[in-house]
């Protein structure tokens, strides 16, 4: 299985996710730069943290006109699996492929630290290797990751069971409905403001974020042992 | 000619113009004397500005050459961007840091985040990856507006810097004095990491090679900047619209990813960033280095406002701009590789036999002055030193137990005194954890990075006591190598350099000198004893306000080595059960200390702890080779608010308490600030191993699983006795508190 690590200018979580997915797991991964226009080479897209464009105008407004997103658009039309972590989650949204924005975190201040998120669907493509309620200890990073939806968007998103993580054990940064992770209808497009690429490995501290990619991974192999 | 409005040379020597610009008149006859003729405006600015303080180090170079650069692990010492240091397998670390005080006194925000950048640009432009960056920030009590805003921006800045370029901010270290206020001390440290074969150097050798701009574009920001913060803080509110540059942390990205790759490439000769004195120190300096010179047409120069002058491009200080040379004829490849990040490179100049720094501009030569005029031959001042009363003073005083009522009351008072109380508030705004290889994050005695790809980690520390400096500059000076040190062995590393950012009053008071030279030679003593050399650092001085100088304030930055990242260890005790260690005996010392600053209001008397290098070297070689052992479960050295404060932090977070009985009597036995000490934690099978190792290591209790801290005088009675939880709470809510408070 090979994933793309797309590269934004400035972004900088583009390191960690590579590494999760090659030192961590073995699998392939190779970085793209956001002037390219295909992506049909890879099996699984992965938008980084950081901050691309140096977050201006608002954190991922202008990585979403960048060349590489029709090709994104277009993996997501596929069903490939695709994640945006962080910086990633707000390009998600900010390119409309995930409902909702974002807002600076409730007390304005950027924040680092370890937070407790919950799982609260694991029938997807990202986290069918967790089991349903399970507590993660995932690292959060932003300044901007106050999610923010209206209340008929937030009530469809529970109805289709698109939330798929949540802050457990206190609410960060203000976001609604303590959503921390969520899918798009279809499910194959996961954005989260934790980073589980920064939960990988036991030295770091936790192990919590390397589901996710797992997930991503096995799900793969069986969908192409089924075709097979 | 925009020139029109200049005063002439004339004009500048009979006006004293280049008083206004920071010479005196006895360095502009200097300059005179070495140029064969009277300088004109851009060229007495090209002067004023390397000979300043900050640029030409001319009142503190007789100090600095008394430290020791030198070791097997040296691979380049002081004078480069920053130092290195070998770590073996053809790998090594780039370090050093910098201060950017005044600007973070009148701007906060954009001093402290450029601050960051700048030194960041000094490490990669050395050829190295930045891997992480550290902090060392000093600032007033935080019970007024004024320091609270210059507290809390200074931290959003440099958090607005390093969280955007993705770089992790994994150390610091903040205290907070009365000596401060107003005048906040913001030093910046970066460390880097590179491969031996790509190690640049900042020259501009070989005739007719091109002399090359890359970065951002050249704005009026920061114009004498170099010569400003050699200059005390002014209370005029007229004058504090004085030079402060704006940070871009996307542009220095670019750049520096853009530079990585450069570094690569056979065509570049050297490169170097335009830091203080910006376009005029680079150049002026690798030619100056290499023994060339520079013709550089400033036409060229990519400007972002019109009709700006000579005098003013030479002297900008705008940020996340480098120059380079490259061998003549391959400036293509060079256009294409930082337009691939989007950056402008641009020819505009080339190197000359002549080892002249010559400027054009509108088809006239602006200038024309020999670079080792400006980089080599500035003046250098042998400041007259003098011992000051205060010293004799506080020598003649014996050491006093100060009188405590209620010891666990105490403990509570000092936990939440803000240089002792947790720094969560500022750190969790810092992305410690970016490029995933922090092991060991900030809350410890040193944060642990690991180099990818290998068992090792690097362990990175900030430090500097400033009130034992001030009362006792050599011992203080000792203390701040030797606490360094005990943070990298506490955290399983060896130390390896040190580089260091001095931060003094006017050195043109006697008694200020006397505390720089005195506080480099502790300095100095301690390195050799410890074994790490000074490899890079900085100067600032004149960090004074109405008058008032900051106590004398050399932060240590130091980087160790840990072999092997089995051996990373923290400060937080481990297990129930555990025995707890005290290394090194306790005396009565509270010079200085946070106990005698807090029931004094904020003065500090008396004689600094005494140190005994040679013990500290012999307590730290042992705690290492524990550690290194595997036997050592927790290790963290005893500072500020003596042993009970270090008991407290030992279990703060684990959700463990302890129990123990300290020898002696009590306020010193909780209190006191002697130093060499440490409180370590090691599971019962390996006690008696351990007790060999460590001769000086009494055991004084154990790791319990109540949520209580209980410590017992020798007969047993209680003196602390308190739930973890509210001291920890204490500890925790001290800084929040004070910063959203009114007043």
């Amino acid at each position: 299985m090979k994933f793309a690590v797309i590269q934004f200018p400035g972004s900088s979580c583009d390191l960690d996710l590579y590494h999760a997915v090659t030192d961590v797991l073995g699998e392939k991964a190779e970085y793209v730069p956001h002037h390219e226009t295909d992506l049909s080479a890879y099996d699984a897209i992965l938008l980084p943290g950081g901050a691309s464009y140096g977050d201006a105008v608002r954190a991922g407004a202008l990585a979403r006109t960048a060349s590489i997103m029709d090709a994104v658009i277009a993996a997501v039309k596929e069903g490939k699996p695709v994640l945006g972590v962080g910086n990633g989650f707000q390009i998600l949204t900010e390119a409309g492929l995930l409902p909702g924005a974002f807002l600076k975190n409730r007390d304005q201040k950027f924040i680092c630290r370890n937070v407790k998120v919950q799982v609260v669907n694991n029938r997807t493509l990202f986290t069918s290797e967790y089991t349903e309620g399970e507590e993660l200890n995932i690292p959060i990073a932003h300044g901007e990751g106050n999610f923010y939806c209206d209340e008929e968007t937030y009530g469809r998103l529970k109805e289709n069971n698109q939330i798929v993580f949540v802050y457990s054990d206190g609410n960060p940064n203000g976001s609604v409905g303590d959503i921390a992770g969520l899918v798009n209808e279809k499910g194959n497009v996961l954005g989260m403001m934790p980073h589980p690429e920064r939960a990988a490995e036991s030295i770091l501290g936790s192990e919590d974020g390397l589901n996710v990619f797992k997930s991503i991974v096995n799900e793969w192999r069986e969908s192409h042992a089924n075709q097979a | 000619m925009p020139t029109k409005l200049e005063p002439t040379a004339e004009q500048i020597r009979d006006e004293q113009i280049y008083a206004q610009m920071g010479m005196t008149t006895e360095e502009f006859e200097m300059a005179v004397k070495l140029l064969g003729r009277l300088p004109n405006y851009t060229e007495t600015g090209l002067f004023s500005s390397m000979w300043s303080e900050h640029c030409s180090y001319k009142s503190s170079k007789p100090v600095l050459r008394k430290f020791p650069t030198e070791g097997p692990q040296v691979l380049m010492g002081p004078g480069e961007g920053a130092g290195i240091v070998d770590i073996g397998d053809n790998q090594a670390v780039v370090f050093k840091m910098e201060s950017h005080n005044s600007p973070s006194a009148i701007e906060p925000y954009e001093g402290a985040a450029t601050g960051v950048g700048g030194v960041l640009r000094d490490v990669f432009s050395m050829g190295a990856q930045p891997i992480a960056a550290v902090n060392s920030l000093r600032f007033g009590e935080l019970d007024n507006d004024r320091d609270r805003w210059l507290f809390e921006e200074a931290v959003a800045g440099i958090a607005g810097y390093g969280n955007r370029i993705g770089i992790p901010t994994v150390a610091g270290e903040i205290q907070f004095d009365p000596s401060y206020a107003g005048k906040p001390l913001v030093n910046a440290m970066a460390i880097g990491l590179l491969n031996h074969e790509d190690i640049q150097r900042g020259l501009a050798a070989g005739v007719g090679n091109t002399v090359m701009y890359v970065g951002a574009k050249t704005g009026r920001d920061g114009i004498h900047g170099a010569t400003s913060s050699s200059e005390e803080i002014s209370d005029d509110p007229g004058k504090e619209r004085a030079p402060v540059q704006a940070g871009d942390p996307f542009t220095e990205k670019l750049l520096m990813d853009a530079c990585l790759e450069l570094v690569k490439s056979d065509a570049l000769i050297g490169i170097q960033d335009m830091g203080a004195a910006g376009l005029t120190s680079s150049s002026a300096e690798m030619a100056s280095k290499a023994g060339f010179g520079i013709e550089m047409n400033l036409d060229l120069v990519p400007q972002r406002e019109e009709g700006m002058t000579a005098y003013e491009m030479m002297l900008s200080e705008s940020q996340e701009r480098m120059l380079i040379v490259v061998q003549k004829g391959r400036e293509q490849e060079i256009i294409d590789l930082f337009a691939k990040y989007d950056l402008e490179a641009v020819s505009i100049g080339q190197v000359t036999e002549d080892k002249m720094l010559r400027l054009l501009h509108q088809g006239e030569v602006v200038a024309e002055v020999p670079a080792d005029a400006l980089a080599e031959d500035a003046p250098v001042y042998h400041k007259p030193s003098r011992e000051p009363e205060y010293f004799r003073e506080f020598q003649g005083m014996e050491q006093q137990e100060p009188e405590v009522a209620d010891y666990t009351q105490t403990l509570v008072s000092l936990l939440k005194q803000p240089t002792i109380a947790s720094k969560e508030w500022v750190y969790s705004q810092f992305d410690h954890q970016a490029r995933t290889n922090t092991v060991v994050a900030p809350g410890s005695d040193a944060a642990v990075v690991r180099v990818r790809g290998t068992e090792k980690g690097l362990a990175i520390t900030a430090d500097c006591n400033s009130r034992y400096i001030y009362l006792d500059p050599e011992t203080g000076g000792k203390i701040a190598v030797a606490e360094a040190a005990r943070n990298i062995i506490c955290s399983g590393g060896k130390p390896l350099a040190i580089t260091d950012c001095l931060n003094y009053g006017s050195p043109d008071n006697p008694e200020i000198f006397w505390q720089l030279e005195k506080s480099a030679e502790g300095i100095s003593a301690a390195c050799l004893a410890l074994d790490a050399p000074v490899i890079s650092g900085n100067v600032s001085l004149y960090n004074e306000r109405g008058g008032k100088p900051v106590y004398p304030t050399p932060t240590i930055g130091m980087v160790g080595l840990v072999e092997n990242l089995e051996h990373a260890t923290t400060q937080t005790a481990k297990a129930a059960g555990d025995f707890v260690y005290l290394i090194g005996e306790t005396k009565t010392e509270f010079g200085g200390s946070e106990l005698q600053k807090m029931l004094n209001g904020g003065s500090i008397s008396g004689k600094a702890p005494a140190i005994d290098l040679d013990v500290e070297a012999a307590r730290q070689e042992a705690l290492l080779a524990a550690i290194r052992e595997g036997i050592v479960r927790s290790a963290h050295d005893v500072a500020e608010g003596g042993v009970a404060v270090a008991l407290a932090e030992k279990v703060f977070g684990t959700g463990l308490g302890a129990e123990v009985k300290l020898d002696g009597p009590a306020v010193s036995a909780l209190f006191s600030e002697t130093q060499s000490r440490f409180i370590v934690t090691v599971k019962p099978e390996h006690a008696a191993r351990f007790e060999e190792l460590a001769a000086d290591a009494r055991k004084i209790g154990e790791i319990t699983q109540a949520d209580r801290l209980a410590i017992r005088d020798a007969d047993g009675n209680l003196l602390v006795d308190q739930d973890v939880t509210l001291l920890e709470s204490a500890w925790k809510g001290a800084i929040p508190c004070l910063v959203n408070s009114e007043g």
